[in-house]
C-alpha cells in the first residue's frame, strides 16, 4: 500500500508532477504575455494566475494553494487570481485534477512550490541580467525584483524571463504557517458565488429526474398526459430505469413527476438489509484474501478475545443536491457542473456520446460539499442521457430524495478481530477479517486481485506492534451501488481497530491511554495521543453517566488523536466536548487545519450517532435529512484543536479527523455506561 | 394580471400562473437570483431561508401568493440590513465558511435571531440556529461569529 493509497482511476501522481514550462492562454486583460510556471501557475502583468489543480469543495484549497504560490513568488495573497479550470486531462497531466483522498495539499504541495520557485528564480535572473549583477543580490518581494535601491515589477520581466530547470524553495517562510483567513469567503456570504446548481443559460430548461428506486429495476409505466398537463412542463424523456421531466422551472418539473404517477418493475434480486448483513457475517467465516500475513497466529498461547463490528451504508448528503447543466449540439457537448473529477467526467461524457474528448467541454464549479460523492460521474451521465434527447440546454436538478436514495453509498462492512494476549494482556496474535463491497474492484475490473487496497488501509498498518498480525479482505457485493466516502478505508478500520484495542485494554484492566502508549513505537502517533489526553484532562473524574474515550489514527502522513466526552442519559448519547491533537506535517494554514478538524469531527459524529442507509424491498429506506440525520448546532460539541509543530511533508487533513472520532465516541460511551457498542450508528 | 414580487426593495413582475409556486423557485428559476439555496425542499435544512418582516421563512415552503405586498430580503440584500452587514463581517472575521452552500441560509437565520434577540447567549444561539444544517460542520465558528456580530466585535 503506498502512502497515497487512494486513487480513483488513474495512478496517483506525486512529486513527479512538475511540468515543464507550458504554453497557456494569456490571462484576459494582461498585457505583455504570461510566464507559465506550469500548467496551473502563470505570472502576468496583473499578478499571478492560479488555475486550481484541485477543486474547492470547502476544504480551503483556494486559500492554501494560493498561499504556497504567493510565498514562493513573493507576492501578496490578494495578487493571486484563482480560477477553476475546465476538465482537461492532456493540459494538466500528469496531475489528474482529482480532488479526493485528502490530496489537495499532499499531492500538489511540492509541484506547486517548485514551479513557483522556478518562476521566481527565472524572474530574478532576468532582472539581474538587465542590471548586470549577480542573481544572488536580488530578491522577489511584493511583486517586485529588488536589489538595493533598484526595483522592477515582475510583470515587466515576463518577456525576458525563462525558467531554470531547478530552483530552491524559499527557506524562510512568511506566509506558510501563518493562520490565514479564507480568501474566498466574501462571495459565499453575499450569495454571489455560483455553484453548479446555480448556473443559468438563456433559453435553458430545468429538469428533474426519477430513477427506479429498486436497484436493477426498470420503468414500467407512467401517466405522460397528466404530467404534460402541469403548467410549465414541456417534455418527458424516458429511459430504461429513469424518467426525466423537463419544464420551465424546477417546481413545474417536480409537480410533473408527481402527476406522472410513475410505476416501476423490481429487479431480479431486490436488496434486503437483513440478507446483506447476513452475507457479510457469512463472509467473516471464510478466510478471504490475504492483505498481510506476518507471523504465526497459531503459535500464540494465551487468553483470547474476539469481537465483530458492523458499519452501515452511508449517504454523502452534501448540502448542494446533485445538478448538471448540459447542451448537446451537432458540434459537440458543453457541460456545467461541480465535480471532484472534471477530467474523468469529460471523458465519460464523451464516451457516452460517442464523441472525441475535444468535442466535449466540462466547466467545473466550486462544490457545495463533495465528500466523495462527486468522485463519481453518474450525475453527468444522467445529464447526457437527457441532454441528447433535447435540442436546448437543460439543467438537471436532483431532488434531495433522489440525491439520498440514489447516492452511491459508503459500503456496509462487517469486521472481526480475534486476538491472543500474553500474561500482561498485550496482543501477541491479531487476526482481522474485513468483509464488504469493494470499490476498487468495480474501478479496476479484471485488474482486481482480491484485496481492496483502500478497504484494508489502517488495518494493515495499524499503530500497534503485534508479533503475529494477519489481515484479510473478503469482497461481498449486493445490488447496492457503493463508492468513496470521507475517510474511506481508514474510517472503517479506525473504528474497528481502536474499539478493539480499547476492549483489550479494559480486558487487561489497564488505562486505555497507557495501554495504547505501551504498544506504540511511532513517536509522532505517541505524541498526538499524549497531547490530546493532556489537553482533555484524561483521567479526571466526570459526573455519573459521562465518560471519556480515546482513539488514534495514522493516515496519509497525518497523525491524529481524539478524546471524546460522551454523556449517556435515558439511552440518549450526547457529546459535550472533543479534543483533537494533530501532527499533519508542515501546517500550511493552521486556521484551515482547525476548520478541517471541526468539519471532520462533526461529519464523523453525524455518522457515528445517526448515519445509516438501510435497504428494504430493494430500495433505500431513507430519503431526506429527517431520516438521514446529521448533527445540528445544538448537538455540536465544543471542539479544541491542538496542532503539533512539524517539519515533515504535509499530510492529508480533509479526512483523518472524520475517521478518528467514531471509535473515540464508542469508547467514551463504554466509559460512561459500561456498554460496548460494536455496531454503528450508535443511536440506531 | 402579473404578480408583483418585491425582493430587496426591487419589484419583479411574475406571471400570475406562478402564484402557488414556492418562493424559492420563483427566486431561482424565474427572477434569476440564485443566492437563496435549494437544500432539501421540505423545510428541514434552512438553506432557502429569506427574511419577511424581519422573520425567517423557508422559501421552499412559502408560496409566491403568501408574499404578495410584502418585501422579501434575500442573501443578496442582507448587507443593507445593519445586523446583516455586521454578521457578514463577523463571518469573515471568524473564518466561518467552508463549502459555503448553506451559509446564505445561516446568515439569514442569524439575522432573524439578532433582530429578535440582539444579545443572544449560547443557548439562544443554539436554539436560533438549529433549523439550519451545515454538512461541513461550521457550527463552532457560526457560534463565534454570531457572538462577534452581537457584541459589536467584543
Amino acid at each position: 500500500m503506498s502512502e497515497g493509497g487512494f486513487s480513483r482511476r488513474g495512478v496517483l501522481q506525486g512529486a513527479a508532477a512538475v511540468g515543464a514550462a507550458l504554453v497557456v492562454p494569456v490571462a484576459r486583460g494582461a498585457a505583455g504575455g504570461a510566464l507559465a510556471a506550469n500548467a496551473y501557475i502563470s505570472v502576468t502583468s496583473l499578478g499571478v494566475e492560479l488555475a486550481l489543480p484541485k477543486t474547492e469543495m470547502g476544504q480551503g484549497v483556494i486559500t492554501s494553494l494560493s498561499m504556497l504560490v504567493a510565498e514562493e513568488l513573493g507576492v501578496a495573497l490578494n495578487k493571486v487570481r484563482v480560477s477553476i479550470p475546465d476538465g482537461d486531462a492532456p493540459r494538466f497531466a500528469p496531475i489528474t485534477q482529482e480532488t479526493g483522498g485528502s490530496t489537495s495539499i499532499r499531492e500538489v504541495y511540492k509541484p506547486m512550490r517548485q514551479a513557483a520557485a522556478r518562476a521566481r528564480v527565472g524572474l530574478i535572473e532576468a532582472a539581474a541580467r538587465q542590471w548586470g549583477i549577480a542573481p544572488g543580490q536580488c530578491d522577489l518581494v511584493d511583486g517586485m525584483v529588488v536589489a538595493g535601491k533598484r526595483r522592477i515589477a515582475m510583470g515587466d520581466l515576463i518577456a525576458a524571463a525563462s525558467l531554470p530547470r531547478e530552483a530552491p524553495l524559499r527557506d524562510r517562510l512568511g506566509l506558510i504557517g501563518r493562520p490565514t483567513r479564507r480568501i474566498d469567503a466574501r462571495p459565499k456570504i453575499t450569495g454571489a458565488l455560483q455553484f453548479g446548481i446555480d448556473f443559468r443559460l438563456p433559453g435553458m430548461k430545468v429538469a428533474t429526474l426519477a430513477q427506479c428506486p429498486i436497484y436493477g429495476g426498470t420503468l414500467a409505466g407512467l401517466d405522460e398526459k397528466a404530467a404534460l398537463a402541469i403548467p410549465g412542463v414541456v417534455k418527458l424523456v424516458k429511459g430504461r430505469d429513469v424518467v426525466f421531466v423537463v419544464a420551465d422551472h424546477y417546481w413545474a418539473a417536480l409537480q410533473g413527476y408527481v402527476a406522472a404517477n410513475v410505476q416501476w418493475a423490481p429487479g431480479p434480486k431486490p436488496a434486503e438489509q437483513g440478507a446483506i448483513v447476513a452475507d457479510l457475517d457469512a463472509a467473516l467465516t471464510r478466510p478471504g484474501h490475504s492483505a498481510k500475513a506476518q507471523g504465526d497466529l497459531n503459535a500464540a498461547r494465551g487468553r483470547e478475545f474476539s469481537a465483530t463490528y458492523h458499519q452501515p451504508f452511508l449517504a454523502h448528503a452534501a448540502m448542494e443536491p446533485l445538478a448538471c447543466t448540459i447542451h448537446v449540439t451537432e458540434k459537440g457537448c458543453e457541460i456545467w457542473s461541480g465535480s471532484q473529477v472534471p477530467a474523468q467526467a469529460r471523458a465519460d461524457a464523451a464516451k457516452a456520446l460517442g464523441l472525441g474528448e475535444d468535442k466535449v467541454t466540462f466547466h467545473n464549479f466550486q462544490m457545495g460539499g463533495g465528500f466523495g460523492r462527486r468522485l463519481e460521474t453518474d450525475m453527468v451521465l444522467r445529464a447526457v442521457e437527457l441532454g441528447r434527447a433535447v435540442p436546448y440546454p437543460v439543467k438537471l436538478v436532483w431532488s434531495r430524495e433522489e440525491d439520498v436514495q440514489h447516492d452511491m453509498f459508503r459500503p456496509a462492512y462487517a469486521d472481526r478481530i480475534r486476538a491472543t494476549v500474553d500474561d500482561k494482556g498485550r496482543p501477541i496474535a491479531w487476526e482481522h477479517r474485513i468483509a464488504g463491497s469493494s470499490i476498487m474492484a468495480r474501478l479496476m475490473g479484471d485488474g482486481f486481485k482480491g484485496v481492496d487496497g483502500d478497504a484494508i488501509e489502517g488495518a494493515v498498518e495499524m499503530p500497534y506492534a503485534v508479533a503475529a498480525h494477519h489481515v484479510t479482505f473478503q469482497q461481498v457485493e449486493s445490488a447496492v451501488p457503493t463508492s468513496w466516502w470521507r475517510g474511506v478505508g481508514g474510517l472503517r478500520s479506525c473504528f474497528v481497530v481502536e474499539s478493539f484495542i480499547d476492549e483489550l485494554a479494559h480486558g487487561a484492566g489497564a488505562d486505555p491511554l497507557a495501554y495504547r502508549l505501551a504498544l506504540m513505537q511511532d513517536a509522532r502517533s505517541r505524541a498526538v495521543l499524549a497531547r490530546a489526553a493532556k489537553e482533555a484532562g484524561w483521567g479526571r473524574a466526570l459526573p455519573l453517566g459521562q465518560g471519556m474515550g480515546i482513539a488514534v489514527l495514522k493516515l496519509w502522513g497525518t497523525h491524529i488523536a481524539a478524546v471524546v466526552e460522551a454523556k449517556v442519559e435515558d439511552a440518549q448519547i450526547s457529546v459535550p466536548r472533543v479534543t483533537i491533537a494533530v501532527d499533519c506535517g508542515l501546517a500550511i494554514n493552521p486556521l484551515g487545519i482547525e476548520a478541517q478538524v471541526e468539519s471532520g469531527v462533526i461529519f464523523g459524529l453525524s455518522a457515528a450517532l445517526y448515519g445509516e442507509i438501510t435497504m428494504r424491498d430493494g430500495a433505500a429506506q431513507q430519503s431526506n435529512y429527517h431520516d438521514f440525520r446529521i448533527l445540528r448546532m445544538n448537538e455540536a460539541p465544543r471542539i479544541a484543536t491542538h496542532i503539533i509543530a512539524s517539519q515533515a511533508d504535509p499530510g492529508g487533513m480533509g479526512e483523518p479527523p472524520c475517521a478518528v472520532v467514531a471509535p473515540a465516541l464508542a469508547n467514551a460511551v463504554f466509559a460512561a455506561s459500561g456498554q460496548r457498542m460494536r455496531t454503528l450508528p450508535l443511536m440506531a | 394580471m402579473p404578480i408583483i414580487l418585491s425582493v430587496n426593495g426591487q419589484k419583479h413582475s411574475i406571471d400570475n400562473a406562478a402564484a402557488d409556486v414556492p418562493l424559492l423557485w420563483v427566486l431561482r428559476d424565474m427572477v434569476g437570483m440564485t443566492g437563496t439555496k435549494f437544500g432539501c425542499g421540505v423545510g428541514l435544512c434552512g438553506a432557502c431561508g429569506v427574511l419577511i418582516g424581519g422573520q425567517r421563512f423557508f422559501s421552499c415552503q412559502t408560496p409566491l401568493r403568501a408574499v404578495i405586498g410584502r418585501d422579501v430580503t434575500t442573501i443578496e440584500g442582507l448587507g443593507e440590513d445593519p445586523h446583516g452587514a455586521a454578521l457578514q463581517q463577523a463571518w469573515e472575521e471568524a473564518d466561518v465558511v467552508q463549502c459555503g452552500y448553506c451559509q446564505p441560509g445561516q446568515l439569514i437565520a442569524a439575522c432573524a435571531l439578532l433582530k429578535a434577540n440582539p444579545r443572544p447567549d449560547d443557548a439562544a444561539i443554539d436554539e436560533g440556529m438549529s433549523g439550519n444544517l451545515c454538512r461541513c460542520g461550521t457550527y463552532p465558528r457560526i457560534r463565534k461569529a454570531v457572538k462577534l456580530a452581537a457584541g459589536g466585535g467584543r
